[in-house]
This record gives C-alpha cells, structure tokens and sequence, in this order.
C-alpha cells in the first residue's frame, strides 16, 4: 500500500510542479469559454436574413403577411421567378388562389436556403396572414381592433415547477439544459484528456525501460494504480482550481454591484414568489438580470450537481483510465499502433458524447435513461441529465443503480488491465492484437 | 554457504521454452558470470530470480529460504540490459524514488544517495534531469541506483556498455569492493574479456539449457587443448616423424605445438633438450572463454555474435 502511495505521490507531484501544468489548467476553462461564446455566437450570427419576393393570386397577403428583421416581403408587381435574384431576393413565393375548405400547395423558390426554424417562421406567417384575413373577411372586427387585440394579448408567461411532493422548486430549461451539457462535455473532454495522459506515460515507462527496474521492486499492479491514482488526483486538483476560479470570480463579481440593486433583487424575488412578476416592474434592469441568473443557478441545483460530478468524473475516469493503461502497456514505441488498439476504447466514449447531445434535448427518454445506467457511457449521459432533476427526471433506481454498475464496472475494468499490463510491460517486439491480450486478461495465472 | 540456489527452473512461453529446467548456485560474495548468445533465456531467468516473473517449475532458494519476490526484494538490486530511468525527473529526486520503492526510508534514502554521489563526484548533477545526462553518466547513476540499498544480490546485465575506461574501471573496483563486502554479484555479458577478469564463476547458456558450468580456470582447463608456445634459443628444424606433438605453427624458434595424447609437457621438454637446443621460455596456450563459446554454440540457430571478431 505504502508503495502505492509512493508511485502515486511521484505521479503527482511530477505533473504539478511542471509548468504545463499550471498554464493548461488556466488555459483550459478559456478554451472552453470561447468554444461556448463561439458557437452560441455562430449559431446566432448565422441566422441570414431572408428577403421573399411575393407572387399571390389572392391579393390579400400584402395586406396581412408581416415583414420582420429575419424575413421580410416584397410584393413589387413584376417579380417573377426568373427575375427575383436581380431584385435583391433571396427566395420567391408563388401562393396560388387558395379555396376554402381545401389543401392548396403554395411553393417557394430559393437561391438561399432556408434554415429549419426559417421554414416554421415563415409557415407560421402564412397561416395567420390567412387567419387574419378570414376573421376580417368573415366578422365585422376593424382592422384596427384585430391588430390592437394581437399586440396586447402577449400577457401570459409560462415558468415551471420541479415536483418534489412537498416543496416544488422553480426550474429552467434553459439552465439544466446548459449544465447538463457541459457537465457532459466536461466529462468527456477529461476522460479522454486523463485516459490520454496515463497511456502516454505507461507507454513512456515502457519504451525507457524503467519499467522493468520499478517492477523489480513492486508489483506491476501497484505501479499501474500508483499511476492512474496520482494523474487522477491532478485532475481532481486541476478541477477544483476551477471552481474555486469560478467561485472566485462570482463573488468578485457581486462585489461590483451596489447595494441598492441588490435591494431591489430582493424585491423581485419577493414579487415572483407571490406570483406576480408585473409588481416590480419598476426596479432596475441589473436587478431584473441578476435575478434571472439567481434564479436559473438555484434551479439547475448546483451543488448536487458538483458531488455527483465528483463522482461521475471519478468512477469515469477509473473505468476508462485503467483502460488506457492496458493499452499503453501493450504497445512500443510506435504511437501509430497505439491508435489502432486506442479504438474499442474511445468509440464507446465518442458515442456516449452522441448520446448525451440527445440527452439534454429529452433527458427522460429510453436511450438517455439505459445510456445513463451502463457503465460505458454513464458517466458522461448520467452528468447530462441530472441537472434535470433528482428525483424527478432521474428516479432514485437510476441513480442507485448507475453508480453501483459504475464501481462495479471500474473494479472489472482495473482488474483486467492489471492482467494485460502486467504482461504487456515487459513484452517488446510484434505488436499484439485485442485477442491476445484478452488471453493475457483471462488465461490462468 | 550458498545466498542462492535455483533448482531445476522452468519457464515456457506460447512458442518456446525460454529456461529449461536449469539449476546453479551462487556462492555469498562470488562474482558469477551468466553467459550466453541472445536469446539463451538470460534475461528470462534474471526476471525470475528478480520476482518478476514466476517460474513455472523448479525452486528458487534465497538465503536458504523459499525465494519471496516481494518481501525479498530489498535485498536484490537489478540493473537491467536496456537502461531504465524517468527522463523528465530531477537525478537525485529519481535516486531517493528508486531507493524508496525498494523500502527505504526517505532520510536513508537520501543519505545514502548523498554519500554514493560524492563517491563518484555527481555531487552537482542532483538537479540535472535525466535527459541532460550522456549516455555514460546515466549509466552510472543507473549503477548508483542498483546498489544504493544494500542489496545482498546484485543483478548487473551489461553493466559496462556505454562506459569509457575510467568509468569502467570505477564501476568495477565498486563492483570487487561490493563483492569483499559480501554482496553476490551475477553478471550478465557478452564480453567475454570482462568475464575472464572479473567473475569467478560462470555458467553459458543457450536455448534455455545450461551447457556449461564451473569456474574460469576449470572451464579453461576442461577445454584446453594441450597446446604450448615454446621458444629455443637456436633454430631447430623438427623432426617430421616425431609422435609425441604436432607442430601448429612455427618459425626458426619460436614453434606452437599440440601434445599428443599419452604424453606430457615434460616428453616435449626432453625432446628439445636431447637434441642440444636451449628452452628459453615454455607456456601452455589456455584457450579463451570466446573460443570456448564459440566452439559450443557455433552451429545453433542464435550463434550469432559469437563470430570471432
């Protein structure tokens, strides 16, 4: 035990004290930070404008459909669809007589596709340009009234309620649907970021040979755990200077705003928890936005949220890790080989990554739920859906069993990679194949 | 009394018998030489008698002991043929590692690489990393962390390749002085020069058998081929009809002859001092642990690098 110790304490402090270190862990939570704004920045930025040029034969859509910044109508006479393009159009709509009382086909032309949600947008459009025009046509509302009754009829807003039988908590879609994700992608990066880093220096232990002097002096499992355990323990360090970063800037944060917004912060949330959000309608917009903010991090549940990513990274990393290390000890020098025997192991972890994107759209769903459960993929599905809610989305038995199969699943799995690597270590020449380490794993000692 | 025995070890792998049912004894404080083409299973049984492999068949007894790899480890100190050390770690913290794994205190460990240090002047390479190191000064560091325990068996396989002659020649004075301690020493080579100078002992292996056991003087004796060089002060002119030896080579007085069977120095001597001829020198020509290698492993599939040079 006290040899463990000693491996993983040379394990760790090696990594620490390098400088790499200290850069990657400051570096790492930017990267990700820009990937986030980046692609909330490029998915927002690309929603194109769309200008439709309007061929109708019932000459009542000028008057109904309405242009807006996302798409917007031309209805000057003489478009057609040879000529739309030269006048600045990036589709054409040709809307034929459309009779009561039956399904007419109306077609758009376009150089410029239009994106899913463009395509819902602009059917929406057209159905109640069709409405308005048939309540107008059909009763005796002015045109006036029926747009006045539009505009103020925006009155209702929906919040929702997590059900825990005797308290209910407020909820956020949005907010569990983002640290869902990238608690799910956390995951997934460090798994293979660690997974990578133990194969690398299983595989450095080898090709110096240092590898055959330690082993004379402990057991080859004990070197394989005293390496999984200390790069371990560098993420758990490197993981917890992230949140005291996080923390850290929070608070320096909430240091910049006056106590007067915080009163008024206050003041909302009294207003919305007796159910009337209009109440404080006169407090400032910094107030309104922390609340906001407020209120989504009390939903997302974060605390329980971090044990079980505690958790989830560990379990996750063990049971890959141990992996990794079978691997690294069974290739030479050549990191080309290692890519090749790399691949049962990382297709599994990429298709978790697969099945957590699907796991934050419906985190109750038959693949999230089963996905969550096997060891293979829970720790990176599991961490997706929490943030959802325990015991709500995730039932208790979920859970429960989840992290039993997940422990059960890394003693499996550093059980097995014990066998290989301790083979593996020593053997030098041919490169083996998955079958012969599966006899190295299974064959009698 | 013996610090190790090895009873009739056996160890096979999927394709080939690596050692096959080989037995030696290592006298305490003997410089043994373990000889043999690539291949033999040297490195095999040295992985045994390290603990890091298990024999399949046979005994192995420690200090008159059932050998136990682990509680057993501290005493044995093993520097394999492929040099091993971190390349990114800082030398002395590496040492002080290597010194603990084997169960060192870290105070003693320390102390002990201190003073090891100092003996070989690496005093100002403690904070050097391995990586900076030349291939020589590695492998002095590499023989520092060998022996830095104490052991009371110390595994050495080529330990002096790489080495210039002053190293060589530190490393073996710390190598007798280990072995007047009473440290037993194994040495793993292909250098047969080494060999005949430094071990008292020797077994050659080849394909997992031991062919061949005994000291270098027996051994030597044992293969002798009764051949002398003898130097006249006269040229002498042989007669082609004599029995009693065989002229190999010769000019005017200098003659390597081969003694017949059934007669002895002496008859040569006589026959020379009948005819009138004054011997100025006569010595027996023993033949080299490389020939004698040679001679017995020529022929098999892994004879290679015995080729005479």
């Amino acid at each position: 035990m006290s040899k463990i110790w000693l491996i993983t304490r040379r394990e760790y402090l090696t990594r620490v004290r390098n400088k790499t270190f200290l850069l990657s862990t400051f570096l790492f939570p930017l990267v990700i930070i820009l990937f986030i704004v980046g692609s909330v920045l490029i998915s927002t930025q690309t929603h194109t404008r769309q200008r439709i040029a309007v061929i109708d034969a019932n000459g009542y859509f000028k008057d109904y459909l309405k242009s807006d910044s996302s798409i917007s109508f031309d209805f000057t006479p003489g478009l057609d669809t040879l000529n739309y393009a030269k006048h600045g159009c990036t589709a054409v709509m040709i809307i034929p007589v459309l009779p009561e009382g039956q399904r007419t086909i109306y077609r758009l032309k376009y150089k410029t596709q239009l994106s899913l949600a463009g395509r819902g947008d602009l059917e929406h459009r057209v159905d109640e340009a069709i409405v308005d025009h048939m309540i107008y046509e059909k009763t005796t509302i002015s045109r006036g009234r029926l747009d006045s009754l539009r505009n103020t009829s925006h009155i209702a807003e929906l919040a929702t309620f997590e059900d825990n039988g005797k308290t209910a908590r407020a909820s956020n879609q949005g907010m569990s649907f983002a640290v869902g994700y990238v608690s799910g992608i956390l995951i997934y990066l460090l798994t293979f970021i660690y997974g990578a880093m133990v194969m690398r220096g299983v595989m450095e232990e080898k090709t110096n040979r240092i590898a055959e002097v330690v082993v004379s002096s402990v057991k080859p499992f004990q070197l394989m755990m005293g390496k999984i355990t200390g790069i371990g323990a560098v993420g758990l360090t490197q993981f917890l200077m992230w949140i005291v970063l996080v923390v850290g800037l929070a608070v320096a944060a909430q240091g910049f705003v006056s106590a007067e917004t915080w009163k008024e912060v206050q003041e909302v949330q009294q207003a919305s928890q007796m159910g009337n959000a209009s109440a404080a309608g006169h407090v400032s917009d910094a107030a309104n936005r922390i609340y906001a903010i407020n209120s989504a991090v009390d939903s997302a549940n974060l605390g329980v949220v971090v044990v079980l990513f505690f958790f989830y990274f560990i379990g996750g990393y063990l049971f890959y890790s141990a992996l990794f290390a079978a691997v690294g000890s069974a290739v030479n020098e050549d990191p080309q080989e290692a890519q090749s025997l790399m691949m049962p192991i990382t297709l599994p972890v990429i298709f978790s990554f697969f099945i957590m994107t699907a796991a934050v759209q419906d985190p109750g769903g038959p693949l999230a739920v089963w996905a969550s459960i096997v060891p293979f993929s829970s720790p990176i599905v599991m961490m997706a859906r929490i943030p959802f809610g325990i015991p709500t989305t995730v039932a208790w038995w979920q859970l429960g069993l989840s992290m039993l199969l997940l422990i059960l699943g890394f003693l499996g799995t550093v059980w097995m990679a014990g066998r290989i690597y301790r083979t593996g270590i020593l053997m030098y020449g041919k490169k083996p194949t998955w079958k012969t380490m599966w006899k190295w794993a299974f064959r009698a000692s | 009394m013996n610090i190790l025995e090895v009873k009739d070890l056996r160890k096979t792998f999927a394709t080939q018998t690596a050692v096959d049912q080989l037995s030696f004894e290592l006298e305490q404080g003997s410089i043994f030489g373990l000889l043999g083409p690539n291949g033999a299973g040297k490195t095999t049984l040295i992985r045994m008698i390290t603990g890091i492999f298990y024999p399949e068949s046979g005994s192995i007894t420690f200090e008159g002991r059932p050998f136990a790899a682990l509680k057993d480890s501290i005493r044995i100190g093993y520097m394999p043929e492929e040099r091993g050390l971190y390349k990114k770690m800082k030398i002395g913290e590496q040492a002080i590692y290597l010194a603990q794994l084997k169960g060192l205190s870290r105070q003693e460990a320390t102390r002990r690489v201190k003073d090891w240090f100092a003996r070989f002047e690496m005093q100002s390479w403690w904070n050097k990393k391995v990586e900076d190191l030349s291939k020589g000064m590695g492998q002095k560091l590499q023989f520092v962390t060998t022996v830095l325990h104490e052991p009371k068996l110390i595994i050495l396989d080529e330990p002096f390749s790489g080495l210039d002659p002053v190293n060589s020649n530190l490393i073996k004075e710390e190598i007798y002085s280990l072995a007047k301690k009473g440290a037993s020493i194994i040495f793993s080579t292909h250098r047969m020069e080494q060999v005949e100078e430094i071990c008292d002992h020797i077994i050659l292996m080849n394909r997992g058998k031991k062919i061949l056991d005994g000291t270098v003087s027996g051994v030597k004796q044992e293969f002798k081929e009764n051949e002398f060089r003898i130097t006249l002060d006269s040229p002498a002119v042989i007669d082609p009809d004599t029995n009693i030896f065989q002229v190999l080579e010769s000019d005017d007085t200098h003659f390597r002859v081969q003694i017949s069977k059934g007669f002895r120095p002496n008859d040569v001597l006589r026959y020379f001092i009948d005819r009138g001829h004054g011997i100025t020198s006569f010595t027996e020509i023993l033949p080299s642990l490389n020939d004698i290698f040679i001679k017995l492993v020529e022929g098999t599939p892994n004879a290679r690098q015995f080729h005479r040079i």
